[in-house]
């Protein structure tokens, strides 16, 4: 298992347009991938799951993964916060 | 468009308020002329012996004004221009309110060649449904490989490659109250520039489908009038392809896709299939999100404010909560 912290950078929070990019990222990879915060831990391949987490501006969130692929997955993911989502 | 005659003119299949009741007084042999011009000339200038920039291929339309001319240059026995006017190759002439002309100016039409139609309408309302019905025939056209039906009063044009099930698709719908259009070849009508217009190619063939296993069914026959239609304004365009894992399809929906198609802009949706996907019921509700972005309503862009509304609030609270009370 692989788990990693970050926080978020960009402002909006993840709304519709990141979990589609997260979840465009994770169906690239075998594992199985979790997002966690605030004690809720939803998978990390369903849109409407991450949406509801509610992840606001500089929320906490844990990225976890389990499965042969499960290194490359959780940097995949990693990346993206720390890229904005490719916002602002 | 094949040559457009004046005979298909009088021909026409248009009913009711479309109607041109249009009948032939003289000049048959003028019958098979082209009218190359969907546009009405007022034979007025002419008349009087003008014949600068005359517009001899429109349609020459004589209303009571010009009837009213032309009585009075048979009175007074001046009947060059009028002849002058019939050397031209003209398209073909029309009488509004019924009137008929005189034997002399028929007789010139009859020798010249040209078609003299009458029509029980005033000049207004004729011109009117001839425009209509003109820049109908005249309007730029294509035809497209594809099945169109109406669901929930949405013109819907399923495409896609051979064998992906866009007949069946259809039959599926047609069996849910939908109605059929146009099945294999769907011609489209650009009308004004402004919006698509789709028929079947043929209205005695239309109506029909081929399915395979089932060989030709007639769609009227079998389902009942009810579920057929003659043309519709296309409103949704829906390409139908082959799961491909390879592809990333839209999962949320506010990038609205659309293609152009004889320059008018259809909103566009990618649709994958795949076992275990119910296409038919994927675009009714398709159909029915289309209806209710019509009426202002977005889902996703709206869902998706709503995120960012509460991810904002949430924003807020922190930013006061963290904050100390000692400026």
């Amino acid at each position: 298992m692989k788990q990693e912290t970050v926080t978020i950078k960009n402002r909006a929070g993840i709304h519709a347009r990141p979990a589609a990019l997260i979840v465009k990222t994770a169906n690239e990879y075998d594992s199985e991938i979790f997002l966690e915060h605030d004690n809720m831990r939803i998978n990390a391949k369903s849109i409407m799951g991450i949406i509801t987490l509610g992840a606001n501006y500089k929320s906490v969130i844990q990225v976890i993964a389990e499965g042969n692929d499960e290194e490359e997955v959780v940097s995949a993911i990693v990346k993206l916060f720390e890229n904005r989502f490719e916002e602002e | 468009m094949k040559n457009f005659t004046v005979l298909d003119l009088i021909d026409l299949d248009l009913k009711d308020h479309n109607s041109l009741n249009l009948k032939c007084l003289a000049g048959r042999q003028g019958l098979s002329r082209i009218i190359t011009d969907p546009e009405i000339n007022r034979p007025g200038l002419t008349l009087s012996g003008f014949f600068e920039e005359f517009a001899y291929h429109r349609i020459q339309l004589f209303g009571r004004g010009e009837i009213a001319y032309l009585k009075m240059l048979e009175k007074n026995n001046i009947m060059a221009a009028v002849e002058k006017m019939f050397s031209y190759q003209l398209s073909c002439c029309v009488f509004s309110y019924s009137e008929v002309p005189s034997a002399e100016l028929l007789h010139i039409a009859e020798k010249s060649g040209c078609a003299i139609l009458q029509t029980d309408l005033t000049s207004s309302e004729f011109t009117v449904r001839l425009m209509r019905a003109l820049s109908d025939i005249f309007a730029p056209s294509s035809a497209i490989h594809g099945v169109l039906v109406e669901v929930f009063g949405i013109g819907v044009l399923i495409t896609g490659g051979s064998g992906v099930g866009k007949s069946e698709t259809a039959l599926e719908l047609i069996e849910r109250g939908h109605r059929l259009i146009a099945d294999d070849t769907v011609v489209l009508k650009s009308v004004n520039g402004n919006y698509l217009m789709g028929s079947g190619i043929n209205e005695m063939l239309g109506h029909h489908m081929e399915v395979r296993g089932l060989g030709i069914i007639n769609v009227s026959y079998l389902f009942g009038v009810g579920s057929i239609r003659d043309k519709k304004q296309i409103q949704l365009l829906i390409e139908l392809e082959l799961w491909d894992p390879e592809v990333v399809y839209d999962r949320i929906g506010t990038g609205d896709a659309s293609k152009e198609i004889l320059e008018v802009k259809i909103p566009l949706i990618k649709m994958p299939v795949k076992a275990g996907r119910n296409i038919p019921i994927l675009i009714e509700v398709a159909a029915m999100n289309e209806r209710l972005k019509k009426l202002g309503y977005h889902s996703a862009q709206e869902f998706d404010n709503n995120i960012l509304k509460w991810l904002e609030s949430k924003n807020a609270r922190n930013l006061y909560s963290n904050n100390s009370d000692i400026f």
